[in-house]
């Protein structure tokens, strides 16, 4: 067995910003209560700090129409308002919730029964990438930086774009997406969790049943990344890279993509519908690229 | 200046070239480059501590971005995202001048290698080619291609330096390469000139011309001084020449050559491009891959024309030449095409006004906005959605991440309806 790297400060303390999903639409329809979920959920909070005494949490609530900052365990309000009764971490999440989910319904729109909104990940994820990188910008001794999205509500497609530019900014400072996707239905998966994790390097997982969520939220998402290496954890089960096309959504494996705003079509087309552009002769790209020379290596 | 070291062979007495440089003592030197001293400041208890930059590297930052954000609107908005760039690395006898350190031609590859792999972190679509050019006569160095590693291995391997640069060989070989890709790929030449001079068989002229016709987007990024013939070339056909004062400051040029450039709507033309959307292979299933030609357990990708196994993507199928991708990567290009807007800075006195009330933390990363002595920091807010940012959010916002967190934290009314 080889050695393990030698410990150092940033080895196994771990910076865990976690993304939790508020989004009354979604726990209406579900099954289990929306308390339920958060008293696991904060006693899975609570282990993670207890764990290393420098380990940080910091908790977005993803609304359906807005998200916020309801607790960081590094801020020194946390300290001062402990009235005995009930650990500090309790009471400020609770309180920022609460207003939180009050302020987000007031902004919530009509919207049509039966259907379930999404809620804004896109919004959170940005904002816990921001926060990464003022923790990157502390100096030298920083803990180690993940995302753990706790996420139920459907994918939104019109936040695809801004949600991959979160992803592609995380695997650019090397910051860990996992997700613990949490939906009544076992087919159902998200795609864009999914990816997300794949991308990063994350773990994703879709815990079997929800009663024993604080179990599976210990055994798999609690580990630092430094002990990742020597634990078996959850494999992801191959992600579907295939993209859909603009014009019918349909799942497709050869198409054809607009050269000037990279639309995906399934069909030849005369002109783009997203940018309008005509296209010239179609040429096949096969033809042209056997012109060129290759050099076989 | 300082050529009598240039072409010496490294393994003479290394004590007397550092002697000699300059005509100063090794320890003088490093004292007169560096400057260490300057950057120093004496803080409230008497401490040194480094000069606080930061302000004023955001303001160079923030002109940038408005420069780029008055091109944009100027130039119809159509950036050339599937880019065709060969670089032209001159490894005349120029290249081993020692100005940078430890040599011309070793910062060169160095940044060079940073560049290939940022550019194609921000165009997966794209392709790079390598020229050098060394005693008069210009050589390829790599094919146009998509992996940034073997470009990095084939530069490395090569860097020796002699004889003269030749701009127009260079030229006429990028042309003649350029000539046969496909009608919508962007041409495009990045030069890195150590020389002065161009050592060229015939009128350089017409060069610059047919490269003209040929729809080529010449840059130039000088190491000595401003030479007419780049100038000419940059403005012909487009591109743009700059002169590199430093290592750093070379690196930020470079650099700048990575995102697409606006593209000139006649310069390519738009086309269908027929792509595959290859899908994992099942890990554990035993194929021979077509780019090592090696059997792998581990999961690649399936052509899903002709079925072939390839490692990595994006790529090209080696088989029947199908542009293999997947939907990440064209994602990944996405935010060329919707940049978020220029932060407006908050002044001082705007700050003040109480009918325009801001949050005293960064709705980014909920850092205090409040310096010491409950004076307001500079700080930034997105036009759109009105929140605030420090300045370093505002700088990770508009580099790296391409999202305002603000406003993609408001639900708009309307996308609620087009949610389905």
């Amino acid at each position: 067995m080889s050695p393990a790297p030698s410990k150092n400060y940033t080895d196994d303390v771990s910076l865990l910003v976690v993304t939790l999903d508020t989004n009354p639409f979604f726990w209406s329809d579900f099954p289990s209560h929306f308390s339920d979920f958060l008293s696991q959920v904060l006693a899975f909070l609570n282990s993670i700090l207890l764990l290393g005494q420098l380990n940080q949490v910091v908790v977005i609530a993803t609304g359906c129409n807005s998200c916020s900052y309801v607790y960081d365990s590094s801020s020194n309000k946390n300290h001062a308002s402990t009235n005995g009764t009930m650990p500090a971490l309790y009471s400020n999440l609770l309180h920022n919730l609460d207003e939180f989910i009050a302020k987000d319904k007031q902004l919530t729109t009509a919207h049509e029964p039966g259907n379930v909104p999404s809620s804004l990940l896109s919004g959170s994820l940005s904002k816990a990438l921001c926060y990464i990188q003022r923790a990157f910008r502390s100096g030298p001794m920083h803990p180690q930086p993940r995302i753990l999205c706790l996420q139920g509500s459907p994918d939104g497609p019109e936040q695809y774009v801004a949600i991959m530019n979160a992803i592609f900014s995380a695997q650019r400072s090397s910051v860990p997406v996992d997700s613990c996707y949490i939906a009544s239905s076992n087919s159902s998966n998200s795609a864009f969790l999914q990816q997300a994790s794949y991308i990063t390097g994350g773990i994703y997982y879709k815990p079997p049943q929800l009663d024993g969520l604080f179990q599976y939220l210990s055994a798999v998402f609690a580990t630092d990344l430094h002990s990742r290496a020597f634990l078996r954890l959850p494999k992801s089960l191959g992600v579907d890279f295939r993209a859909s096309c603009f014009c019918h959504k349909k799942t497709i494996d050869t198409g054809y993509v607009c050269s000037v705003c990279l639309s995906i079509f399934c069909e030849h087309h005369d002109k783009c519908s997203t940018c309008s552009s005509v296209f010239g002769q179609a040429q096949s790209v096969a033809a042209s690229t056997d012109n060129r020379k290759r050099k076989a290596e | 200046m300082n050529n009598s070291i240039a072409g010496r062979p490294l393994n003479e007495d290394d004590e007397e070239d550092e002697v000699n440089e300059d005509g100063l003592e090794a320890w003088e030197r490093a004292y007169t480059e560096d400057r260490s001293w300057e950057s120093l400041q004496e803080d409230e208890s008497g401490l040194l501590r480094s000069i606080d930059t930061s302000a004023v590297q955001h303001a160079q930052y923030r002109r940038r971005l408005r420069a780029l954000a008055a091109n944009a609107a100027t130039a119809r908005i159509q950036k050339g995202l599937i880019r065709y760039l060969y670089i032209v690395v001159d490894l005349s006898k120029a290249a081993s001048e020692r100005d940078f350190r430890p040599s011309r031609m070793a910062v060169i590859a160095k940044q060079v290698e940073t560049f290939i792999r940022e550019f194609f972190d921000q165009n997966p679509l794209s392709h790079v080619g390598l020229v050098t050019t060394k005693d008069g006569v210009a050589s390829c160095l790599t094919d146009l291609g998509g992996s940034p590693e073997s470009h990095i291995k084939a530069l490395m391997g090569k860097l020796e330096c002699s004889g003269d640069a030749s701009l127009q060989n260079a030229l006429d070989l990028v042309h003649s390469n350029l000539n046969q890709i496909p009608s919508y790929g962007h041409r495009e030449v990045l030069i890195l000139y150590s020389a002065l001079s161009t050592c060229d068989p015939s009128d350089i002229m017409e060069t610059i011309q047919k490269c003209k016709k040929g729809k080529m987007r010449c840059s130039v990024i000088g190491l000595a001084a401003e030479m007419f013939i780049c100038k000419h070339l940059c403005q012909e056909t487009g591109g743009t020449y700059s002169i590199a004062l430093d290592e750093s400051h070379f690196k930020e040029l470079i650099l700048e050559h990575c995102p697409p450039p606006p593209a000139i709507a006649e310069y390519a033309t738009a086309n269908l491009i027929k792509m595959g959307f290859p899908q994992r292979a099942a890990e554990g299933s035993v194929a021979i891959c077509t780019c090592h030609e090696e059997a792998k357990t581990e999961g690649g990708y399936t052509c899903p024309r002709c079925k072939v196994r390839v490692c990595e993507l994006p790529t090209e199928c080696r088989i029947c030449g199908l542009t293999l991708i997947s939907s990440p990567h064209l994602a990944r290009s996405y935010h060329h095409l919707f940049p978020i807007v220029p932060f407006v800075e908050i002044s001082a006195s705007f700050q003040n006004d109480p009918s325009h009330r801001f949050p005293n933390t960064c709705f980014g990363c909920e850092e205090s906005l409040l310096s010491q002595g409950n004076k307001p920091e500079l700080s930034v807010y997105c036009p759109k959605c009105k929140q605030q940012f420090c300045f370093d959010c505002d700088i990770y916002i508009h580099e790296s991440l391409h999202n305002c967190p603000g406003c993609e934290s408001f639900r708009h009314s309307k996308s609620i309806t087009t949610a389905q």
